[in-house]
């Protein structure tokens, strides 16, 4: 059988970590342009800049590299009045993609979590293989794992493995 | 592997997210200063052990990061139920013997 996924590593993007108490969100959501996702695991898109909900206080924001300056501005305009804690964590995570009809079952080599309950659009944090990764579906057939910088040769070393036992029919 | 449910993600999720903290419902006392060495000596480190039904912290660490409690016997490590930080305690249902032998400190 002909193994068709691939597992690769993403450009640079830009990250943010975002707390803030639900009094707050209104005022986010407005400054940012778009609704911040209100339950755990949703996604929010506009553009180009996406809002994934951890916890429920807390939010990871995406967005190209040159847009950062731009949210960090209008976000800090609203600090006064709605008190949050924005942290830039582009450079802490690199992401890797994995698509392809195999995706999920690749993942779920080091996955404890059962993936087929984790919808397309949504995302969470997790664990692979020990490393607390956050785990995004994109689509049905596409994940994204953004892992802590210093854990990527591990993870690629596992999802390196696992796809040459499947190619090999393992 | 035991599955846990986080009041807080609303889902039934792999123990391995998952880290235990202790016992639950301890409350550090208002004023530290007006303890006598015993009683500090007993909220920092007497707990009790429980054979049976027992409240616990856990935190969902590699998840929404929350802790929440539980209410596990420790005889079956069966969790009976999982809810919020500050929510009561719910009951526990006596199933036998087993349930609610306290070795008492
Ligand atoms: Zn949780």
């Amino acid at each position: 059988m002909a193994f068709n996924s691939t597992v690769e590593t993403l450009p640079a993007m830009g990250r943010f970590s975002l707390r803030c108490k639900r009094e707050n969100t209104v005022a986010m959501s407005k400054a940012l342009g778009f609704e911040l996702p209100s339950s755990i695991s949703e996604t929010a898109q506009s553009g180009d800049m996406t809002a994934l909900k951890l916890g429920p206080d807390e939010w990871m924001l995406t967005c190209p590299m040159e847009a950062r300056s731009e949210i960090e501005k209008s976000l800090a305009a609203i600090y006064p009045d709605a008190v949050h804690s924005l942290t830039d964590i582009s450079s802490r995570e690199v992401s890797i993609r994995i698509s392809g009809p195999e995706a999920e079952e690749l993942l779920s080599t080091s996955c404890p979590r059962n993936l087929a309950e984790l919808k397309s659009g949504r995302g969470v944090r997790t664990i692979f293989d020990s490393v607390q990764v956050i785990l995004t579906r994109e689509e049905q057939n596409q994940f994204r794992l953004d892992v802590w910088r210093s854990f990527v040769p591990h993870v690629m070393g596992l999802l390196t493995v696992a796809v040459a036992e499947f190619e090999c029919g393992l | 592997m035991l599955l846990i449910h986080c009041p807080y993600c609303k889902e039934k999720l792999p123990e391995l997210e998952f880290e235990y903290a202790g016992q639950a419902h301890i409350a550090r006392p208002e004023n530290p200063a007006e303890q006598t060495d015993a009683e500090w000596r007993d909220y920092l480190f007497i707990r009790s052990n429980v054979r049976g039904d027992h409240a616990e912290q856990w935190r969902h660490s590699h998840g929404c990061g929350r802790y929440f409690n539980a209410l596990r016997n420790t005889v079956s490590d069966k969790f009976i139920a999982t809810y919020e930080i500050g929510q009561a305690c719910p009951t526990s249902h006596a199933e036998g013997e087993e349930n609610n032998e306290q070795l008492e400190s």
